[in-house]
């Protein structure tokens, strides 16, 4: 195993006209750190809306301009600029965007898959490829010829992977590939991703989904109010939850229909109302003095990386 | 007893039929989930129900009654509260053009009074919804219908929001049908789960 990929405080803000001419600032990640090994999947949890999303377009480069970033992101240990990112993505990173309105809807879909090359030799080779890759996902023939307007859910999901997959890549940034999928779509899309992580390929799974996370990742890094607060092995989400150390961790675990759908008080603040100290302070019982005043640093405890002063250990 | 009744309802657009034949009937004391896989007319089933759709063949009724003007008695809940709002108006218009509940509904759906003064644009998705469905709540509501209102919302949330729709439903006796892709979240909290193939053709 070796370190593919590896983000380190990334920090992504917008400043957005409200009313009028008034602007505000908004934060939407947080002093961001994590990273992926190959032959690994990392699931990126965090509840809709939260802005995931622009984790995946900050390693890819594609941030719109007015984002503000800062923090570093490392791709073998070499630090990623715009132009490395240019050179890596879609050949060594590929990405698996949320949804069929991704793909152009003008263009037929085997063309999308094999992009755009006016080298003919190299077109051909790319279109064979392009086709072994739709048998293995069985998509047939008459699938290559068709407008995204014309696949179903399903069929989209397995298009936008045998595209990612088109360059062999290293790393996979795959975006909820699971919403709005019925349930034997999801078990494939499940089956589909661990295939790809046994092949060695790093990947990174954005999702709000808890239970697409615990069916595929090995690592689960958990986001709250743009923070990641735990990076836990997925395993851990297990039990009573007594292995998960920060508190909005166990509570998010236990308030599963299948678990406990147990309550806890208190609700998410906006993006716009992050509390100062640490981020999840005024819903926390656990709460100690520091953590109204004081960010907690990431760190590690039991081989759990949290952002605590005061983590659940012992079974609390 | 408030009897909620859709009888013999079709509708489709053109020749794509997206239900056929729907009979289905519940009470006012109960909570129903209804499952079905995307694409399968459960919103499109959620709109006639509510009146939003208005065009299809057959009859919804509560105590026999069509809806015919007024205040409708099903009330729907969307799954993006701030697509139901307008932008412009602060929190407590928004609420205030169905109803103003009292302090004990407001704890109990844990709405800060300092909220009502803010824009939709300024709460988080969970606080919205709990806006969305809190208008909804209105006393002359009998039935709520509630189109995935937690789906994008954390797994805490969703308990939070739970837990006071159904306290106040129950409190006021309104019956609730539940719309849902997660067969879990519908096994935890209805007495009786619905497949709509199985009260279509």
């Amino acid at each position: 195993m070796s370190k593919l990929l590896e983000v380190e405080k990334l920090s992504i803000s917008f400043s957005q006209y409200f009313k009028g001419l008034e602007q505000r600032e908004l934060t939407v990640l947080s002093d961001l750190t994590m990273d992926v090994d190959d032959h690994e999947i990392l699931a990126v949890l965090g509840s809709s809306g939260s802005g995931k999303s622009l984790l995946a377009h900050a390693i890819l480069g594609i941030l719109p301009t007015n984002a503000k970033v800062s923090g570093s992101i490392r791709y073998k240990g070499k630090e990623m600029d715009d132009e490395l990112k240019e050179q890596l993505r879609g050949n060594v990173i590929s990405f698996i965007p949320q949804s069929v309105n991704n793909l152009n809807p003008l263009m037929k879909v085997k063309d999308q898959a094999i992009g755009y090359t006016n080298n003919e030799e190299e077109k051909q080779k790319l279109m064979k490829k392009q086709r072994e890759i739709f048998n293995q996902y069985k998509l047939a023939e008459n699938v290559d010829d068709m407008y995204p307007f014309q696949l179903s859910g399903g069929m989209a999901r397995k298009v936008l992977i045998s595209t990612a997959l088109l360059n062999d890549p290293e790393i996979i940034i795959a975006d909820e590939p699971t919403p709005g999928l019925d349930e034997q779509a999801v078990e494939e899309t499940i089956n589909n991703l661990i295939e790809l992580k046994e092949k060695g390929i790093g990947m990174i799974l954005i999702t709000h989904d808890i239970h697409t996370a615990i069916e595929t990742s090995d690592r689960i890094a958990i986001l709250y109010l743009g923070y990641v607060i735990e990076v836990t092995d997925t395993k851990n989400f297990s039990g009573e939850g007594e292995k998960l150390l920060h508190p909005y961790t166990r509570s998010l675990y236990r308030a599963l229909p299948e678990t406990e759908f147990e309550l806890t008080e208190g609700h998410q603040p906006s993006y716009l109302h992050i509390p100062k100290g640490c981020p999840y302070h005024e819903n926390c019982p656990y709460q100690v003095r520091e953590c109204h005043y004081e960010l907690p640093e990431l760190r590690e405890v039991n081989g759990t990386v949290i952002r605590c002063f005061n983590p659940l250990v012992d079974g609390e | 007893m408030d009897v909620m009744k859709a009888e013999k309802v079709s509708f489709g657009y053109g020749s794509h039929k997206i239900l056929q034949n729907l009979n289905f009937e519940m009470n006012n004391n109960q909570v129903i989930g209804l499952f079905g896989d995307s694409g399968s007319g459960k919103s499109t089933l959620c709109k006639i129900l509510t009146g939003f759709i208005t065009d299809y063949e057959g009859e919804v009724t509560v105590n026999g009654q069509k809806h015919n003007g007024g205040y409708n008695p099903i009330q729907l809940i969307y799954q993006h509260p701030e697509k139901v709002m307008n932008p412009r108006w602060k929190m407590k218009d928004v609420l205030e053009e169905s109803w103003m509940p009292d302090e004990k509904i407001l704890n109990e759906f844990g709405i800060k009074k300092e909220w009502f003064k803010r824009y939709p644009s300024e709460l988080s998705g969970g606080e919205l919804q709990r806006f969305s469905i809190l208008r909804a709540l209105n006393p002359k509501t009998k039935f709520i219908i509630a189109d995935e209102i937690s789906t994008m919302l954390d797994a805490v949330t969703q308990v939070q929001i739970w837990e006071s729709l159904l306290t106040v439903a129950r409190e006021n006796n309104v019956g609730v049908l539940l719309v849902s892709h997660d067969k879990r979240l519908i096994n935890r909290i209805s007495d009786e789960m619905v497949y709509l193939s199985d009260i279509t053709d």
